[in-house]
């Protein structure tokens, strides 16, 4: 394959990976049924597989994959004429597309409304919330069911079974496919900023999930694109660039996680870090706090730190204060506790990781920090202790060899 | 326009605890009433009823040629149920925000299920 063909070839990969949650969505919309929607979108890229890799994309893709799909699904329709709602639901494709083509309103409020009507849908908390991450992806996300299962680790079958049963649910209880009241708008919106950032941080702490970090962010930049107005979807966006801007140097040549403390800051990625401090700077503005932007805040002060020890300590913990009152969890708590240790020293750090060690006994984090506050206080012993707990609960093999490097450490 | 059974289930121990004075029971029942009512006024309202305990069950199955008949409750469980609508509704969202209110002036769990088909059986 010449270059020029290559480079055909993968702006056709990106460009179905773009257009195919809207194509989805588009499709969904005019054909009230997800699976005929996949299919006909399905057989659009097909024949624009072929046409676009000898003549080019066209300037509207998107536009011209909703053009395609919606003509194979009248015919596919009409050639199985499956009863007489797809009949009457052809009368309406067909009067929709007589009046004006998708390829005119490709880039106008009602196909963005489609996206944000799928993204509601997919993530509606009637439907399992490992379900919600799963139809998220393939149907907004544009990823295979393999590459899904991949993901997580699970069977083809597995996951091909997951989206069915989503997928039935969605249909065989009437959730609606439209963006959900005021009334019911907050909690709907929790739904969707936690179904992004599960498979977020899914691609966090192993690098052979990356690829599910770009997805998160593909997804919540749409989001923030469709909602301007909800600055907790600015925030969670921002919160991921600037965990991204981290990766290049969260690992070292040996696959081994390497703390913020002993990062090399250069590697840092500046320009996620600028996109994502100037996000949170417009939030600081708009002054609509809420969790996912003081997260994104506190990792905005690390991405102006040029070493750890030069970090602005007393405001990372004013932050941990201020999300504390909206979200009082121990997991908060936990990492406040850690940001203490710098402003009022390890002693101070653990009495308060000491005090809800008992509702986070089995997290591994909790004992990892327990034993690095016990080693700063010279305790060595405790602190071994504190690491061996924490290796045995470890879920991933990164963070298991970390902490077991660290019980070498206080061996020698 | 589909149908949604709302079930309220009852926790066996917690049922005896329920609305234990006269005025907690009258309290009880307005705010059940009220929220019927408003069923009813939204067109929401089909059937709805509290049921006996699952000691006033019996279980008939059929067997060879026959039935036989078992006392008791299908399944053997702490949660039963114990009362019931059928409402009509839009979509899930809008069978949801009645099994909330319903939630609200009983404060017992409501399973929501969508019928699949309603009526008599055409054969």
């Amino acid at each position: 394959m010449s270059l020029p063909e290559r480079t055909r070839e993968a702006a056709v990969e990106e460009v179905f990976r773009e257009a195919y949650g809207q194509a989805v969505a588009t499709l969904i919309r005019l054909t009230g049924d997800i699976t005929l929607a996949e299919d006909a979108v399905q057989d659009a890229f097909v024949v624009a597989s072929d046409r676009w890799r000898r003549d080019g994309v066209p300037p509207n893709p998107a536009g011209w994959i909703v053009t395609t799909a919606r003509n194979r699904a009248i015919d596919d329709a009409r050639r199985s004429a499956r009863g007489r709602g797809i009949r009457e639901q052809l009368a309406v494709l067909q009067t929709r597309s007589t009046r004006s083509g998708p390829e005119e309103r490709g880039e106008d409020g009602t196909v963005k409304d489609d996206r944000l009507r799928l993204i509601f849908t997919c993530c509606h908390p009637a439907i399992a919330a490992e379900h919600r991450v799963a139809l998220t992806l393939r149907l907004l996300g544009g990823l295979s069911v393999e590459e899904i299962a991949r993901a997580f680790v699970v069977s083809d079958s597995a996951m091909a079974k997951r989206l069915v049963r989503a997928k039935y649910k969605i249909k065989a209880a009437s959730i609606p496919y439209r963006v959900p009241s005021e009334a019911d708008l907050p909690e709907r919106l929790r739904s969707v900023l936690s179904v992004l950032y599960l498979i977020n941080n899914a691609g966090l702490d192993d690098p052979g999930r990356e690829s599910l970090r770009g997805d998160a962010i593909r997804l919540a930049r749409t989001l923030v694109e469709l909602m301007p107005d909800e600055p907790e979807a600015a925030g969670l966006l921002a919160l991921m660039l600037l965990g991204a801007s981290r990766l290049p140097a969260r690992f070292s040549d040996d696959g081994g996680i390497v703390l913020l403390r002993d990062q090399d800051r250069t590697l840092w990625d500046r320009e996620l870090i600028e996109e994502g401090q100037a996000i949170v700077r417009a939030c600081i503005r708009r002054d609509r706090p809420g969790p996912y932007q003081l997260q994104a805040a506190i990792q905005a002060v690390h991405g102006d730190a040029a070493t750890y020890v030069a970090t602005d300590w007393p405001q990372i913990v004013e932050l941990y204060d201020h999300l504390l009152t909206l979200m009082p969890t121990a997991v908060v708590a936990l990492n406040r506790a850690i940001a203490v240790a710098e402003t009022e020293g390890p002693s101070v750090a653990l009495t308060q990781i000491d005090a809800i060690a008992p509702e986070l006994d089995g997290y591994h984090l909790l004992h990892a920090a327990r034993g690095t506050m016990l080693r700063r206080l010279g305790r060595r012993a405790e602190a071994r202790t504190a690491f061996e707990r924490a290796a045995d609960l470890a879920a991933t093999e990164p963070d298991r060899r970390f902490l077991l490097r660290q019980i070498d450490e206080l061996n020698e | 326009m589909g149908q949604y059974l709302l079930a309220t289930y009852a926790v066996e121990d917690e049922e005896r605890a329920g609305p234990g004075t006269p005025e907690e029971m009258a309290a009880f029942m307005k705010r059940v009433a009220a929220v019927e009512g408003e069923m009813d006024a939204a067109g929401a309202f089909v059937f709805g009823g509290a049921l006996h305990g699952p000691d006033a069950a019996t279980v008939i199955r059929s067997a060879e040629r026959d039935t036989v008949m078992t006392d008791g409750p299908f399944v053997e469980s702490k949660e039963q149920i114990g009362g019931f609508y059928i409402i009509n509704a839009d979509d899930l969202d809008s069978a949801l925000a009645w099994a909330r209110k319903v939630v609200g002036a009983i404060d017992h769990p409501i399973e929501v299920r969508p019928f699949r088909a309603t009526g008599r059986v055409d054969a």
